[in-house]
């Protein structure tokens, strides 16, 4: 270019916008909204409550989650000493409930992650590249799609046989063509915008322009889907344990707890019903999570 | 056009056909036509953002894509473009410098020189680099995106630069900016242009030499004045005449022209203006004609697309049917 001289022309028609230190970034825009939002705001603190009782079970556990006492079997709440009552073998239950919270956690989040990594990076590729890659891998997933989801996920454990694992493959496997099938939606809508089609007359190549142009604005709604997706996760996940193709008693977990606390629906109903209660609650945080996420991303593109 | 199960091919639509120019080295074309006359599109193909179905490119008389010419990559660093719309143009979650930065970057420079050639380029279209390099798209004006746009078209040091309807969307006076900005870059750099617009009077500021489109044809080319002051082809005459005039005295009355192109699926047989001019005749349905210096013998760098010495010669405009 040689020379630089710096041209700098009266601005007066456009000086809409006043000097100002450079802006924060999107991101940040986006946690400062999420800040604001007191339901977002209380429900991830409560998230973060029950995530740590996970992770420090014997510290927040008052009992061994396996050893039961026969006699004190199904006690109610308000026991003294086993303040959520006990379960059909004498188990504490609030023990069984935090250790069980480890389980059906990583039930909600490692389908989900796998079926990210995989059903995002088909969508993004199915998105972008558009014509027979695109019609191959959408129409494949919509065989998959055609099962309902609690169906695929029994069919394929009932394949595989039961236990943590391959139900973990299962749920994998059930949200792989959602992600897709949103990640495509994405990325074909910002493939149209025009400054993707700037970025492709630059001459630049095809991972340099998904990699700086389409993954920054594409994972926003993908994230936020997932989000969502980890609760239906928790609760596909009991639900197979509850039908025993998942995790095995005496583990604890969430699903299998309602399983074997069926018959004691009678005789204690509140007890009976607390693993659903987690699972409900916990569900229910990660979803209004997902939508103060999903503000939090539309607020920013309104200002 | 695709639809229907499977996404088959369900109608062709013939956006450009047989059109073929050529730029000089260091001059400004201007593509001038209506909305749907296959202007964008014909950008689109230089820059083979779109695949053409037949033609080639030739860039300072090496062809593209073939073996022995320069690849499609090359062409890109040395033709760049300017899109319409200012804001889709930027990507939204990168600041401005970063935006102009990018395309140097992914050709090999380093992130510090590329950064620091993006806020020199700021600089040259008049936005002060300390102000506005880590600026966001949406709190720019649409004028001041639009030069972050021009900026980032001269990042990759292009010979030729495309401008789609840049200013189209413009206020007057930014407008007016722009194109003052546009005509010291081209001065400095050395730049040629290709600057398409359906704005006449803006075409006319701009350009050396005119290229006027129709339904996805060329009707008429030549050097601005010639076109302006003595248009030979009937749709050239009644779009220079569908401008208002500024005279009260002498208000418009007819409209030269009325009614919207016939659709681009089904063109007419023959020339495609046919079924809005005045002067048609048989001939006219039968043969495509063919871009050809006037019948008259003057002016043989004004080339025309028309059968009738009569449509050419007459200096009325052409009345719609």
């Amino acid at each position: 270019m040689g020379e630089v001289t710096t041209l700098f022309l009266p601005k007066a028609a456009d000086a809409s916008v006043s000097a100002q230190a450079a802006s924060p970034g999107y991101w940040r825009n986006v946690r400062h909204h999420l800040q604001r939002d007191p339901i977002t705001v209380a429900v991830t603190l409560l998230l973060l409550l029950i995530i740590a009782s996970a992770i420090f079970a014997p510290v927040f556990a008052t009992y061994d989650p396996y050893q039961g006492n026969i006699l004190t079997r199904l006690q109610p709440i308000g026991t003294p000493g086993h303040w959520l009552g006990t379960d059909e073998t004498g188990r504490d239950l609030y023990s069984r409930l935090v250790y069980g919270g480890r389980l059906s956690l990583l039930e909600g989040v490692i389908p989900v992650s796998s079926a990210l990594m995989v059903g995002g990076f088909l969508g993004i590729v199915a998105g972008y590249a558009g014509g027979l890659t695109n019609s191959l891998i959408m129409r494949t997933m919509d065989v998959f799609y055609a099962f309902p989801s609690v169906l695929l996920a029994i069919a394929i454990c009932g394949i595989l046989g039961n236990g943590f694992v391959n139900s973990m493959f299962a749920l994998s496997i059930v949200f792989v063509p959602p992600l897709t099938r949103i990640s495509e939606t994405v990325t074909a809508q910002v493939r149209g915008l025009d400054f993707v089609e700037a970025a492709r007359a630059s001459g630049t190549t095809t991972m340099q322009i998904i990699r700086y142009h389409v993954l920054s604005n594409v994972l926003g709604p993908i994230l936020v889907y997932a989000t969502s997706l980890i609760s239906i996760s928790i609760i596909l996940a009991a639900g197979l344990s509850f039908l025993g193709l998942g995790v095995n008693p005496p583990s604890a977990e969430w699903g299998v707890m309602l399983n074997s606390l069926r018959q004691a629906i009678y005789v204690q109903p509140y007890v009976a019903a607390l693993p659903g209660l987690m699972i409900f609650v916990t569900s229910m945080c990660f979803n209004l999570m997902s939508d103060g996420l999903r503000s939090a991303m539309d607020v920013r593109l309104n200002t | 056009m695709r639809g229907g199960l499977l996404n088959r091919r369900v109608a062709t639509v013939q956006a450009v056909d047989d059109v073929s120019f050529s730029v000089a080295k260091g001059e400004v074309l201007g593509i001038v036509g209506e909305s749907g006359c296959g202007k964008s599109t014909t950008a689109r193909l230089l820059m083979h953002l779109i695949a053409p179905d037949a033609g080639e490119v030739i860039f300072d008389g090496e062809p593209v894509g073939a073996p022995h010419g320069i690849t499609v990559k090359e062409l890109r660093r040395k033709m760049q473009m300017v899109f319409q719309d200012s804001y889709a143009s930027l990507n939204p979650r990168m600041t401005i410098v970063e935006s102009i930065a990018y395309a140097p970057r992914m050709h090999g420079m380093p992130a510090a020189a590329s950064r620091q050639r993006a806020e020199a380029l700021l600089g040259q279209v008049g936005l002060n680099p300390s102000q506005f390099a880590r600026r966001y798209p949406h709190e720019l004006s649409g004028g001041q995106r639009q030069r972050v746009n021009i900026a980032r078209a001269l990042a990759l040091e292009p010979r030729l630069v495309i401008l789609d309807e840049a200013v189209s969307a413009l206020d007057k006076s930014i407008e007016a900016q722009v194109l003052n900005l546009l005509r010291d870059l081209k001065d400095r750099y050395n730049l040629t242009y290709l600057f398409i617009s359906h704005d006449l009077n803006v075409v006319e500021y701009v350009s050396d030499r005119v290229l006027v489109m129709y339904l996805g044809r060329v009707v008429e080319t030549g050097p601005v004045d010639s076109i302006y002051l003595r248009p030979r082809h009937p749709y050239t005459r009644a779009l220079l005449a569908a401008k208002p005039t500024l005279d009260p005295d002498r208000r418009t009355k007819h409209f030269p022209l009325t009614g919207d192109p016939p659709n681009p699926i089904n063109p007419p047989s023959g020339c495609r203006f046919r079924t809005r001019c005045a002067f048609a005749t048989a001939v006219c349905a039968e043969h495509v004609p063919a871009l050809a210096p006037p019948t008259d013998g003057e002016d043989p760098w004004h080339l025309v697309a028309c059968h009738l010495p009569e449509a050419q010669a007459n200096t009325e405009t052409a009345h719609a049917r």
